[in-house]
C-alpha cells in the first residue's frame, strides 16, 4: 500500500494584520468551522481566527469525540441533527477524510422512570424526523455483546434507545481539516494570539486588544468555550455559563471489542472504543467551578467502576492517560448562539460538554447569523434572550452523561 | 483537593459538596423585580478565572455549610470561614 505523502503544512502562519472584517476569538473546532463557512458560504474575506496557543489545543484536542442527535426538544433536534447531517458529507465537503463511524449510540435505562423518559425521547425523536428506537435489553445485548444485560446487578439494563446514525470521528482531523479549508479561502488563523479586551465604542465593538497588539474588527465572535465569560467580561457583558473541568479516560490500545457508543446516565459513564483501539470513557463535569485543567482523581475511580458495572469485560484494561477539558456550562444544558447587546459582538458559548458534536452546525448557523446581523433560524432558540422569556430548552435529560 | 472544613480541619474533597457562589441573598422584594431582574437571580452568576468567593457543605462530615475564597486559576484555597463571617478579600 502506498501511503499518500503528508504535506509539509496544512495552513499558513500569517502575521496579523492591523484590522480584519471579522475576527473569531478561539481557534478550537467551533471557531475554525465558523471562519470555514463565512469565506466559503457567505463569501466574507478579511476573517482571522485568533488562538492564544495552539489550533485545537483545547477542548477540541480532549473531547471524546461522540456525536449524535437524539435530543429531546425541538430546538435541539433541529441543530443536532443539521450537524449530523452536516457530518455525513462533511469529509467530502472539506476534501479530507475525518474518519466519521456510524456505529450507532445506545443510552441505556436502568429504572421505571428512565424507561419512560427513554420511550418519550424516542418518540420525540421520530416526530423530528430523527432516527431512533427503543431497545429491550436482548435486543441491547445484540447491538452491543459486551454490555451486562443481566438482572443480577444493582441497576439492570432496562432497555435503551438506539440511534444507529449516531458515532464517533477523529477530531483533530476534524480541526485541520476545517483549518486548512478556511487558510485556502484566504482566512488568517493567527496562533499564539491571546485575546485581552474586548474593544467597544458607543454600543459598537470595535476591535479586540491581543497579546500582538490591537486588531480593529467589525464584527467579533466569541468561540473561547471555557474562557468565554472571562472574554465578555472586558465589555461588561455576563454570560449565563460556569465554567468547569470534565475528565476522560483512555485504556492501552485493544484488539476491536466494542462495536458501537454505550451511555449509561443512570450508572454514570459512556464508553466507546476508537478506531486505534483504546477504550474511551467520561462522565460528568467536576463540581466545582475551576479554569485549571485538570481535575479530581475520585471522578476517574467513579467512572471506570462505572464502566466495570456494565462491561465486567473491561477488568483487566488498563487506563493508559488521563485528562481534562475546560467546559462552560449553561443552567439548561443547552448553548448560547446568538448576537449580544453589543452591536457587531456574537456570542457561541455553553456548548458545556457536548459540543464536538454541533460543530459543522455551528460553523454554519454562526456564520449565517454574523453575515446577516441576525440569528439564523436552528440559531433562534438559542439567543441570550431565552433566559429572560423563559423559554429555556432543558437538555439535562439528554445531556445528562454529557456528550 | 484536600478542603479545610472551619469545624473539622482539612479533609479529603470527597466529604464535601459544592453550593455555588456564595452571597447571592435571595431578593428582598422578589414581587418587584422585573424579568431582567429575575433572569439575573435565577441564571446568572460570577465566573471569575481568579479569586471566587463560593459555598461548600462537609456533607460527610459535620453536615454544615461554610464560605471559601479559592483560586479559579489554581484551585488553591486562599481563606475559609464560617456563615455570616465576612470573606476580606473579595468585593
Ligand atoms: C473531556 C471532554 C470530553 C468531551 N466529549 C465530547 C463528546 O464526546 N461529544 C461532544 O459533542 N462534545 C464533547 N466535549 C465537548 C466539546 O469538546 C466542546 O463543547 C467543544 O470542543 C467546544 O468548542 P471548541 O471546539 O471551539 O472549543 P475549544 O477547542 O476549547 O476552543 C476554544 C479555544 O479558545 C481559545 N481561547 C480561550 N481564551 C482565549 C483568548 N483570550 N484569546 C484567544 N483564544 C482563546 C482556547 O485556547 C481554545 O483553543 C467534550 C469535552 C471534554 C473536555
Ligand atoms: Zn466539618
Amino acid at each position: 500500500m502506498i501511503e499518500a505523502e503528508h504535506p509539509a503544512h496544512l495552513w499558513r502562519n500569517p502575521e496579523p494584520k492591523r484590522s480584519y472584517e471579522v475576527v473569531i476569538i478561539g481557534g478550537g473546532g467551533h471557531g475554525l468551522s465558523t471562519a470555514y463557512y463565512l469565506a466559503a458560504h457567505h463569501g466574507i474575506t478579511g476573517i482571522a481566527v485568533l488562538e492564544k496557543g495552539w489550533l485545537a489545543g483545547g477542548n477540541m484536542a480532549r473531547n471524546t469525540t461522540i456525536i449524535r442527535s437524539n435530543y429531546l426538544w425541538d430546538g435541539s433536534a433541529g441543530l443536532y441533527e443539521h450537524a449530523l447531517q452536516l457530518w455525513e458529507g462533511l469529509s467530502e465537503e472539506l476534501d479530507y477524510d475525518i474518519l466519521f463511524s456510524q456505529r450507532g449510540v445506545l443510552n441505556l435505562a436502568h429504572s421505571l422512570q428512565d424507561v419512560r423518559d427513554s420511550v418519550r425521547r424516542v418518540e420525540a425523536n421520530r416526530l423530528n424526523g430523527v432516527d431512533a428506537e427503543w431497545l429491550e435489553p436482548e435486543e441491547v445485548a445484540e447491538v452491543c455483546p459486551i454490555v451486562n444485560v443481566s438482572d443480577a446487578v444493582r441497576y439492570p439494563v432496562l432497555g435503551a434507545t438506539y440511534q444507529p446514525r449516531a458515532g464517533i470521528a477523529k477530531h483533530d482531523h476534524v480541526a485541520w481539516a476545517f483549518a486548512r479549508a478556511a487558510d485556502a479561502l484566504g482566512v488568517d488563523l493567527i496562533q499564539n494570539c491571546e485575546v485581552t479586551g474586548l474593544e467597544v465604542s458607543g454600543g459598537q465593538v470595535t476591535g479586540v486588544s491581543t497579546s500582538l497588539g490591537l486588531l480593529a474588527a467589525r464584527r467579533v465572535a466569541i468561540c473561547a468555550a471555557g474562557h468565554s465569560a472571562v472574554i465578555a467580561a472586558t465589555a461588561g457583558l455576563r454570560l449565563p455559563v460556569q465554567t468547569h473541568p470534565l475528565q476522560a479516560l483512555v485504556s492501552e490500545l485493544l484488539e476491536p471489542v466494542h462495536p458501537c457508543v454505550v451511555m449509561s446516565n443512570a450508572v454514570h459513564v459512556y464508553v466507546s472504543q476508537a478506531h486505534k483501539g483504546e477504550l474511551v470513557m467520561g462522565a460528568g463535569i467536576d463540581s466545582y467551578n475551576s479554569y485549571v485543567q485538570r481535575g479530581s482523581f475520585h471522578l476517574i475511580e467513579r467512572q471506570m467502576a462505572a464502566a466495570l458495572e456494565l462491561f465486567p469485560i473491561f477488568a483487566r484494561a488498563r487506563v493508559l492517560r488521563t485528562w481534562a477539558g475546560i467546559v462552560d456550562v449553561c443552567p439548561d444544558a443547552s448553548p448560547v448562539i446568538g448576537p449580544t447587546p453589543i452591536d457587531g459582538l456574537y456570542v457561541n458559548c455553553g456548548w458545556g460538554t457536548g459540543g464536538f458534536k454541533a460543530t459543522p452546525a455551528v460553523g454554519d448557523v454562526l456564520a449565517h447569523t454574523i453575515a446577516h446581523g441576525e440569528p439564523h433560524p436552528l440559531a433562534q432558540p438559542f439567543g441570550l434572550e431565552r433566559f429572560e422569556s423563559g423559554a429555556l430548552i432543558d437538555e439535562h435529560g439528554a445531556a445528562a452523561v454529557a456528550h | 483537593m484536600l478542603i479545610e472544613c472551619p469545624w473539622c480541619g482539612g479533609r479529603e474533597e470527597q466529604e464535601f459538596h459544592y453550593g455555588g457562589q456564595a452571597h447571592v441573598p435571595y431578593p428582598a422584594a422578589p414581587a418587584e423585580l422585573s424579568d431582567a431582574q429575575w433572569s439575573e437571580y435565577l441564571f446568572f452568576r460570577d465566573n471569575p478565572k481568579g479569586r471566587f468567593a463560593e459555598r461548600w457543605v462537609h456533607s460527610a462530615g459535620c453536615r454544615r455549610w461554610f464560605n471559601a475564597l479559592r483560586d479559579t486559576a489554581s484551585n488553591s484555597f486562599i481563606r475559609v470561614c464560617a456563615p455570616g463571617e465576612p470573606l476580606e478579600g473579595y468585593r
